[in-house]
């Protein structure tokens, strides 16, 4: 059996990468996510795997360094929080036009602006919507356990890769922060092969040379550049929407809530359900792809949804397109670095749903 | 005496660089770009380097590089180059990876990650080519405009008072721990086309040997830029831009060669 470890949500993130086989990370410190190049450099990653740490001048640096090692096939990833991540923006969209695999990992602290390093998910747009300029999508996991901080990397890894696109790993303050039970995956070998029909490695004589870029400057050729990426998200939104569902099936009423929004939710449904509200949970794993067919589907049966978010309400904006008017979608968070408790939740829920 | 007598391999005195592509130059004619791509096509056939070498072209007249050598390439985002060589060079350290950069790309929107490359040492060479304006955005003032010089967004000429002075960032590049080579050199003669080639070859050369950093100013005109015929901005850029991009070597092996 394989043995349970006490980790930090950050820490594991980063025994993930070096454990996914990861040959790079490229960042800069921001709190509350520092604790990932610290563990990689206090695990001495080099040393273990050959896996390349190296701490940039500013969060521009690191993405655009991502954006070089990525370019050569290799398994590379950043982490930062919410300012640094806007910081990155530029770059990921270039990342995404020139289609490189690549992970990234936000744990989200409250904004705008400099904000506080208290937890937030006020950077659901940022990540679901592109973030940057341009038409363009990245696939984004959102982890609501330290277990799922580790699972996540390589899940992250193998999606990037599979349709060669960065992959964004949305967390949180709580997430990142809190220390919780894992078990972590057994290591796995970086890779040696690499898709010569692509990467900068050097062009050697049986292909041609190889061009990583997202200048098109003639507008029809760009044109259907933009459609090429568009099919890829569509493929995207039809084969790899994850989401979890807790008591659904009899619901009369859904809490919709990813990440540290869904545990305190699932918590909030225990004492709803105790007060004889049969009470649901819908928690989408993947925010692009949404799970927007799921939600439409249940919105035929239930009376009303409750998207909790620690945000002034963002993904509601997706499941009213999901419900499409069907029934009452509602909003309810803290937000500003405040975490919502489970009873504020259920307060809110009574208050809008079950008093008037 | 036929042609067939005088063309034979031991008369030859130039022949193109196997590595120069099809396509036809889209530099304005007169322009250093293309006598510097030119340079760094011929070094790298030379060395042998083709199968092992990256090139980074970022934003400005210097990405169309890639158009022309037939290497691999990454484009970058304007400015950040060095950042996007360190990120293959550390996962490719036994490869070759060049930048080739513009002034304002260099010197201005990038000068974060100009200095901080150069600083970590990273074993890369940068080709830095300065013609004191934005070429590509149609002239406008750059780091590297000299003082009452005109551009299209210092139309009465350069006012070091209010629009600042010119960044002379090789001089600043050489005085970095980091960097091991660092020359000037220009491309508008044939004697100065021979010395810019040996230090562009020296800079490669240090990254083939793990001496480390190499870095090249080229200094050019940008006629259209400028607004003036090729050969009058080549005399303007001898009496005007010389002068203050005094050329030569600045670091030979890490150690100053030229007092500052």
């Amino acid at each position: 059996m394989k043995e349970f470890l006490l980790m930090k949500g950050n820490e594991a993130i980063a025994e993930a990468a070096i454990r996914a086989g990861a040959d790079a990370y490229f960042g800069y410190p921001i709190t509350p996510q520092s604790e990932i190049m610290e563990y990689l450099m206090a695990e001495n990653a080099y040393e273990r795997t050959g896996m390349v740490v190296l701490q940039a001048e500013s969060e521009l640096a690191a993405i655009n360094m991502v954006y070089g090692a990525a370019g050569t096939g290799k398994k590379v990833l950043t982490s930062s929080s919410s300012p640094g991540i806007s910081l990155m923006q530029e770059a990921i969209s270039y990342i995404a036009c020139a289609e490189l695999p690549c992970v990234i990992i936000n744990v989200v602290r409250a904004g705008p602006g400099l904000g506080t390093i208290q937890p937030s998910q006020a950077d659901y747009f940022q990540s679901v919507k592109g973030g940057g300029h341009g038409d363009y999508r990245l696939i984004v996991l959102a982890p609501s356990s330290v277990q799922e901080m580790s699972d996540f990397v390589p899940l992250a890894f193998e999606l990037a890769f599979k349709y060669r696109n960065p992959a964004l790993i949305l967390s949180d303050g709580v997430i990142g922060q809190m220390m919780e039970k894992v078990q972590l995956f057994e290591s796995r070998p970086r890779a040696t092969e690499f898709d010569q029909s692509w990467v900068t490695t050097g062009k050697t004589n049986d292909r041609k040379a190889n061009v990583i870029t997202s200048l098109n400057l003639q507008p029809l050729p760009m044109e259907k550049h933009n459609h090429h990426l568009q099919a890829k998200y569509n493929k995207m939104e039809e084969d790899e929407v994850r989401f979890e569902e807790i008591m659904c099936d009899d619901a009369d009423y859904i809490f919709v809530a990813y990440g540290s929004s869904a545990r305190i939710c699932s918590k909030a449904l225990q004492m709803a359900r105790a007060k004889g509200i049969k009470m649901g949970l819908l928690r989408p794993i993947t925010l692009f792809p949404f799970p927007k067919l799921k939600i439409a589907q249940l919105a035929n049966r239930v009376k009303g949804m409750l998207s909790v978010e620690m945000s002034a309400g963002q993904m509601v904006e997706d499941v009213r397109l999901a419900v499409s008017g069907k029934i009452p979608v509602e909003h309810y968070g803290r937000f500003g670095g405040m975490v919502h408790s489970p009873s504020e939740v259920l307060e809110a829920f009574e208050k809008i749903f079950i008093k008037n | 005496m036929e042609v067939k007598d005088i063309i034979r391999d031991e008369n030859k005195v130039y022949q193109r660089s196997s590595l120069i592509t099809e396509n036809p130059f889209s530099y304005c004619p007169g322009c250093g770009h293309s006598t510097t791509n030119r340079l760094v096509a011929e070094i790298i056939e030379e060395l042998g380097i083709q199968k092992d070498t990256i090139g980074i072209a970022p934003v400005g007249c210097s990405v169309l590089i890639y158009d022309f050598i037939d290497i691999d390439f990454s484009q970058a985002p304007h400015g950040r180059a060095p950042a996007v060589a360190t990120g293959i060079k550390r996962v490719l350290p036994d490869k070759i990876v060049f930048t080739y950069q513009g002034d304002g790309d260099l010197a201005a929107i990038g000068t974060s990650e100009t200095i901080h490359a150069c600083n970590r040492g990273e074993n890369i060479t940068i080709i830095f080519v300065n013609n004191g304006i934005y070429g590509m955005t149609g002239g406008q003032m750059a780091p590297t405009t000299l003082p009452g010089m005109k551009t299209s967004t210092s139309p009465f000429g350069r006012n070091v008072e209010t629009m600042g002075n010119p960044l002379k960032i090789t001089e600043l590049i050489a005085q970095l721990d980091g960097v091991n080579f660092v020359s000037r050199q220009a491309v508008h003669t044939p004697g100065n086309v021979r010395k810019a080639k040996k230090a562009i070859r020296a800079a490669f050369e240090s990254q083939i040997n793990k001496k480390g950093l190499g870095f090249v100013e080229i200094v050019s005109n940008c006629n259209s830029g400028w607004k003036m015929t090729p050969v009058k901005a080549n005399q303007w850029m001898e009496e005007n831009m010389l002068p203050y991009y005094p050329l030569g070597d600045i670091k030979v092996d890490g150690k100053m060669v030229k007092s500052l």
